[in-house]
């Protein structure tokens, strides 16, 4: 769908209070775990407390007998012949032959209260035979390593990888050696990530009912209930449409909520018991098993001539996504040299499965890993050859019509927009406080379409009411608001916006890849001006004039001209007060699989304190700069590049998985497990870049995932230059810096 | 004929071809022809594989045009959060 020429808007670009704000405020918003039924049983579930090990025997007798328990269902409680992803998710969610990892389910109990589950659960007898395990990503891929699963390898893995290897990617153009033998200076470095959980407010909880019959309904806090339907309808063996779920408010998901966990379980425990089950997570439950982002180990090189132009660059990602397949390699290649025009370039990714969780989706999915390594040699080029890094980054930027790394050429896209706006910001040239290190990186996240429906019905009063598919994370019926409101002429607070369960709509993909915004967006401007042609055929048969001579602004018909008539203005309120006795209701709908989704290019500054003492390092100033297409609510643009720079702060500096010589976690609550807080943080400042998306009519681009993709690189070149030593590994927790400072390397 | 240019990764499925010629006129007609061509790419265009026309990323669009002259990217499948 092309770009409106559109450019004087009324409602788009304000900045209204949000429609659900008063609910989340005062305590009234129905969360996943706010959900009650008649009969209601409580759900606990039985997980593995090793990180290898085969299921000798399950004995649920003692459980069973407990006064109050109802249920016990272990793997043979759901469908038995899957293949591929759905048995990598039947896997994950209740474990088969073996345990994969420290947290993995193995049973689920459900009883008359949540106390009397708990205790039942731990009276189920789970007898284990102990294996070897390993939980990094390169001692996986060493010869003699423990194989998780044979056979699991797809037809891209190469002959001769270890079989944990279970994914493999290479490609590029150009000749790279030819690149690096014309630059100036080269500079290869290895670098590596640690896990680092999503950490959502609010943990997975459900409330499931489920018969013989195979009907049911469920309650859940999901980024996308289609994708639950669909994940629990093949666990289970039911049909898609009898399944109806419907998605709570939701307190953050980041990617981690685009998969099922508890779900199933709490499924199938209600379709044992006959009874209703609610199944909450538990925060330890949530780190252990719920689904992190990858680990990555990288080596990345470049090279570069002495006015800064990049010659050549390689980069290897090996990727460890825990016990499955499904490591982000590919995201994470594709995107790592995306801000640059490279003749010469080559990528090779490796997709490793290790003895951890199987990890889900972190807000772009794969890229900042691949960020840090690539901006952070970037900035060592700039260093070693006395750049400018944002001189040398524009040298380098892609624009509209610059082939990317990774094949087709771009389209309209503001890396340089943001890079001209990050030079000229005051931030950028501010002098520096002693021990105080400056970073900057730019980062890209290319967003996404996928399946979506909407549909918008007028009120008899005239005002409107939208319903979407695309559960509101971030402020997203606010923005479908605006929209409608925008394209139909009435005032925001005449329309309402629900998300609406999977009877109500046709299939939507869930919350993710950044197109909540862009993709229901689209859908609902689409839906309106289906609305506005009926309100229009409306009017024309009261003036008895052919539609065609009939002109919707300001939210009423007016005759298009002298010739179609002389008639006063009819509003939308007085068609739809008789559309009862001239048609019936009027609506609009719009289903699609938009591809015009633009990408999102920022570019961040930021100043990083470090203790030489210690090496504690403290965020002492943020900007982001990130184009948005077009901003439709700005204050939720800038918190969605706020909450990027947050969550990559605490990636950068402090939060990781930890895990013992047992191969368990050692930091499974959020007092180990340190994710910043308000306290951590300066006020992050904002800039919105407005490059237009063309495949949108009003120019929206997703932002939502840009955000965390320069911070990584940013902070560690800014710690870099700090210290003096070169960060290659995160987190850069103090002992880590500490390290680095006193000349023991970084690792 | 339509050229399709694939990732390097897939060169061993192809006897070492990066850029495949083929008659389609549809996303969907790439995609079948491909496999009829070198029927070891089955697998990988059934695992999930995105599709860029003329610098756009249709993703799974089985019906979007193609020209002669168009340039086809094979990609890898997308995967958002």
């Amino acid at each position: 769908m092309a770009l409106d020429n559109k450019t004087d808007f009324k409602y788009i670009g304000t900045r209204p209070e949000r429609p659900d704000g008063l609910d989340k405020v005062t305590g009234k918003a129905r969360y996943g775990a706010d959900a009650y039924a008649p009969g209601m049983l409580h759900g606990a579930v039985v997980r593995s407390p090793h990180a290898h090990a085969r299921i000798v025997r399950i004995d649920a007798s003692k459980a069973l007998a407990l006064d109050g328990v109802k249920a016990v269902v272990t793997r043979a409680d759901f469908a038995q012949d899957l293949e591929g992803e759905d048995w990598n998710l039947l896997e994950n969610t209740i474990a088969g032959e073996k345990v994969l990892y420290d947290g993995h389910a193995v049973a689920g109990v459900a009883a008359t209260s949540a106390l009397i589950a708990k205790d039942a659960a731990k009276l189920v007898d789970v007898e284990y035979e102990v294996l070897p395990h390993v939980t990094d990503v390169d001692a996986a891929m060493a010869e003699g390593a423990p194989v998780l699963r044979d056979g699991a390898a797809d037809h891209s893995v190469p002959d001769g990888l270890h079989p944990n290897v279970v994914r493999y990617t290479e490609f590029g153009r150009g000749d790279v050696e030819a690149g690096f033998a014309a630059a100036d200076l080269v500079i290869e470095r290895s670098f590596k990530t640690e896990a680092v959980h999503q950490g959502y407010i609010e943990p997975h909880a459900c409330l499931a009912q489920l018969g013989t019959d195979g009907k049911g309904e469920l309650w859940c806090c999901t980024q996308g209930h289609w994708f639950v339907r669909r994940m629990c309808a093949a666990l289970l063996g039911l049909e898609a449409t009898q399944l109806r779920v419907t998605a709570s408010e939701i307190g953050g998901g980041f990617g981690g909520k685009t998969t099922v966990f508890i779900d199933p379980i709490a499924l199938a425990l209600s379709r044992k018991s006959g009874k209703p089950v609610k199944l909450v997570m538990s925060r330890s439950e949530v780190l252990k098993a719920s689904g992190p982002t990858a680990s990555a180990s990288m080596d990345v090189k470049m090279g570069m001539t002495k006015d800064g132009k990049l010659t050549a660059a390689t980069g290897t990602f090996r990727m460890q996504g825990g016990a499955f397949p499904g490591a982000p390699m590919d995201m994470t290649t594709m995107l790592a040299f995306s801000c640059y025009e490279l003749d010469n370039v080559h990528h090779e990714g490796f997709d490793v499965m290790t003895n951890r969780p199987k990890q889900a989706a972190y807000r772009a999915p794969g890229a900042p890993m691949g960020a840090f390594a690539v901006e952070s040699v970037f900035d060592e080029l700039c260093e070693g050859l006395g750049l400018d890094p944002i001189d040398a980054r524009l040298k380098n930027a892609v624009k509209e019509g610059t082939r990317s790394s990774f094949g087709p050429k771009y389209k309209a896209v503001g890396l340089i927009e943001t890079l001209e706006a990050a030079k000229a910001h005051p931030h950028y040239s501010a002098p520096l406080a002693e021990n105080t290190g400056r970073g900057i990186a730019s980062g890209y996240w290319m967003n996404w379409g996928g399946e979506t429906s909407v549909s918008l019905a007028i009120g008899e009063d005239g005002t409107v009411q939208v319903g979407v598919g695309t559960p509101d994370i971030g402020g997203s019926r606010a923005s479908m608001a605006l929209m409608a409101a925008e394209t139909i002429g009435i005032p925001y607070e005449n329309v309402r916006v629900n998300v609406v369960d999977t009877a109500a709509l046709g299939v939507n993909e869930p919350t993710h890849g950044s197109r909540a915004t862009y993709a229901s967006g689209l859908a609902t401007i689409e839906a309106a001006r289906e609305a506005i042609g009926k309100l229009c055929q409306r009017a024309a048969d009261k003036w008895g004039i052919d539609v065609d001579a009939v002109e919707w602004k300001d939210g009423a018909a007016h005759p298009s001209g002298p010739n179609a008539g002389d008639f006063e203005p009819l509003s939308i309120a007085e068609i739809a007060g008789e559309m009862g006795s001239t048609g019936g209701p009027i609506t609009g709908h719009h289903d699609a699989s938009p591809t015009g989704f633009g990408g999102s290019f920022g570019t961040h500054i930021v100043d990083v304190h470090v203790d030489p003492e210690t090496g504690r390092s403290t965020v002492t100033r943020y900007t982001v700069i990130q184009d948005a297409g077009k901003a439709i609510h700005p204050d939720y643009v800038e918190g969605q590049f706020q909450g990027g720079a947050a969550q990559g702060i605490g990636w950068a500096l402090n939060e990781e998985y930890i895990y013992g010589e047992d191969g368990r976690l050692q930091n499974d609550v959020f007092l180990d497990y340190r994710i910043p807080v308000a306290s951590d943080l300066p006020m992050i400042d904002t800039v919105i870049v407005e490059v237009p998306n063309p495949g949108h009519p009003y120019g929206v681009r997703g932002v939502g995932e840009t955000g965390i993709t320069p911070p990584l690189p940013a902070i560690a070149c800014a710690v870099s230059h700090a210290t003096g030593h070169r960060m290659t590994r995160l987190p850069m927790s103090p002992p880590r810096v500490l390290r680095a400072i006193q000349g023991k390397g970084v690792s | 004929m339509v050229a399709v240019n694939l990732w390097s990764g897939l060169r061993r499925f192809t006897d070492g071809a990066e850029v495949v010629e083929v008659e389609a006129s549809t996303v969907g007609e790439v995609l079948q022809e491909l496999v009829k061509a070198h029927p070891g790419l089955d697998p990988v265009i059934k695992a999930g594989v995105s599709v860029a026309v003329d610098d756009e990323i249709v993703q799974r669009a089985l019906h979007h045009p193609v020209r002669p002259d168009s340039e086809v990217f094979i990609l890898q499948q997308f995967r958002g959060g």
